[in-house]
């Protein structure tokens, strides 16, 4: 069974790898920005600020190599985007990957789309093993041979050759947006996806380039009256007709294609109710949704917003059915969190592949998982510290006020700087991807 | 019922908490707008990384990834004195690096 959380007898989580360098200068290329597994969970997908992004493939047991059993080694590595300058707007447009989001795969190939603030990119990546040797029809120096000297013919044979990992851009789809894309999603149908910005959707398919549906605008007549923008959405995972987005105001809105072709009107609005009397200059950033995923399942979706993880029930739209304090003593710190532009970082969270645990990240590179069924939550770090092969990762505790306790940690004491914005899990195995700022960590669960 | 898990805070501490921050905020900073989420924010969000134009881009640019100590310039250098041509000029794109995670 899949377990997700510590605390219990039969299951902890263990150190597997580390990648990226260990000193302390980051360049700022080297902050990964996103991370993906695939669907069978072999291969794990990374993009950086600098426009790379770098795919590791899981080892097969091996006898030869028990040790190394499981472990993600690099598998190919290429530039994505690069930077770029509008001219007519003066406007930077950044090489970071937003985003990363795999196909299901359908032949010997992967597929992946990758995505900066304006362009989204279809990549195949494909291995190759052998080559085609023994032709006749050229020189050696490279030149065509007359035709009329070619006396034999030779049929070319093709000969193995050492494996050759290749990223090749398939599709370019471009100057669709006009404001940031901060999501991809593919659509169940494997046909189309959907991709968003600040304040559009629009939908695309995966073999036209040269089109895309507007499905979503919320861009007003007049730019002063804007109040809201788009922060993420997601296709549903088994409704081809149906996503979801979020705002900066904290509520999502789940939209049916089949309902209309401008999706402006929701089919359901989800918000929690707040009282009015508890507002602060505060309420509405932090309640800023920056990222919303459904479950496996497709019958909950979560949100994440600045200081808490929500889980709801599709079929109820007043309030989530489950949330999860990640670190409520930042409350108390709002203030310094909003003059340092913390208070704006976009923490994203995800699912175990039964959806019987969720896990999203914090500061001072610690990271927090929750288990829905035994309420039990655990909080862990990514540090070279606990790199040891095999290490068992020790929960950690924030001292929120009194007596600060061995082992604990003070909020005062915490590294804002050392942000853990994105994870991913394995879609079958207790094996989880953590990026720290420059370094990718690979934790997996030990089995006693 | 709704479940609420992980360490929560009575609401009524939870609200005090946020207002004293605001009020910490409001002292420091006495013209904030009364309205956080509202436009003014929104619409500088939008405006990300939006440059007076191209020149101003690259020098932003070529500032940022001065990563060497400039050398000294010699004192008997005199301006004017060596027409630049192309090779002369340092390159604006910066090198592609192969990530550090492919290592």
């Amino acid at each position: 069974a899949m377990a997700g959380v510590g605390g219990g007898n039969d299951f902890q989580w263990c150190f597997s790898q580390v990648k990226g360098a260990i000193d302390e200068d980051v360049a700022e290329a080297d902050i990964i920005s996103t991370v993906e597994f695939n669907y069978s969970g072999d291969l794990l997908a990374t993009g950086d600020k600098g426009g790379r992004v770098v795919i590791f493939q899981r080892e097969q047991e091996s006898k030869n190599r028990p040790l190394s059993r499981g472990e993600y080694n690099v598998y190919s590595t290429f530039q994505s985007h690069e930077p770029e300058f509008d001219y007519l707007k003066s406007l930077e447009i950044e090489e970071k990957i937003n985003k990363i989001r795999w196909l299901p795969q359908q032949n010997a190939a992967h597929f992946l789309l990758s995505t900066n603030d304006k362009t989204i990119k279809l990549w195949k990546i494909s291995e190759r093993d052998k080559r085609a040797e023994g032709y006749n029809l050229k020189d050696e120096d490279g030149r065509l041979r007359d035709p009329f000297r070619i006396t034999s013919l030779r049929v070319p044979v093709l000969m193995p050759m050492d494996l050759m990992v290749e990223a090749s851009p398939r599709r370019i789809f471009a100057n669709a947006h006009t404001y940031h894309i901060n999501s991809i999603s593919v659509n169940s149908d494997h046909e189309t996806y959907l991709s968003a910005d600040d304040l559009r959707i629009n939908l695309w398919h995966l073999e036209i380039t040269d089109r895309s549906f507007n499905i979503v605008d919320i861009k007003p007549a007049n730019m002063e009256e804007l109040t809201e923008v788009i922060t993420a959405a997601e296709c549903h995972p088994h409704q081809c007709n149906v996503f979801v987005y979020s705002s900066s105001k904290g509520t999502i809105r789940l939209c049916d294609m089949r309902a209309a072709a401008l999706c402006d009107r929701h089919s359901k609005f989800f918000e929690e109710p707040e009282d009015p009397s508890s507002r602060s200059f505060f309420s509405e950033i932090i309640s800023s949704i920056s990222d919303v995923k459904f479950s496996h399942s497709g019958r909950y979706m979560m949100t994440r917003d600045y200081l808490s993880v929500k889980v709801w029930d599709l079929n109820m739209e007043n309030r989530p059915v489950e949330t999860y304090q990640v670190h409520e003593y930042l409350r108390s710190k709002l203030c310094s969190l909003y003059e340092n532009d913390c208070i704006f970082d976009k923490f994203e969270c995800c699912w175990n592949g039964s959806d019987s645990a969720i896990m999203t990240g914090s500061y001072n590179n610690f990271f927090r998982m929750f288990d829905r069924n035994t309420r039990r939550d655990i909080t862990l770090e990514a540090s070279r510290e606990n790199s040891k092969p095999r290490a068992i990762l020790k929960p950690r505790k924030v001292c929120t006020g009194g007596k600060r306790k061995k082992d604990e940690i003070s909020v005062d004491s915490l590294d804002f700087n050392k942000k853990i914005l994105h994870t991913a899990w394995h879609p079958k195995e207790n094996v989880i991807a953590v990026a720290a700022t420059n370094n990718l960590y690979i934790f997996q669960d030990k089995i006693n | 019922s709704e479940a609420l898990f992980g360490e929560a805070e009575p609401e009524t501490k939870m609200i005090s908490m946020e207002k004293a921050e605001e009020a910490k905020l409001k002292a420091k900073y006495p013209n904030l707008g009364s309205k956080p989420g509202g436009s003014d924010f929104l619409r500088k969000r939008l405006q990300k990384g939006k440059y007076f134009d191209s020149g101003d881009y690259n020098m932003a640019k070529a500032t940022k990834n001065k990563q060497l100590p400039v050398a000294s310039v010699e004192k008997t250098e005199i301006t004017g004195d060596h027409i630049p041509t192309p090779q002369d000029l340092p390159q604006r794109k910066p090198s592609l690096v192969a990530s550090k995670l492919a290592v």
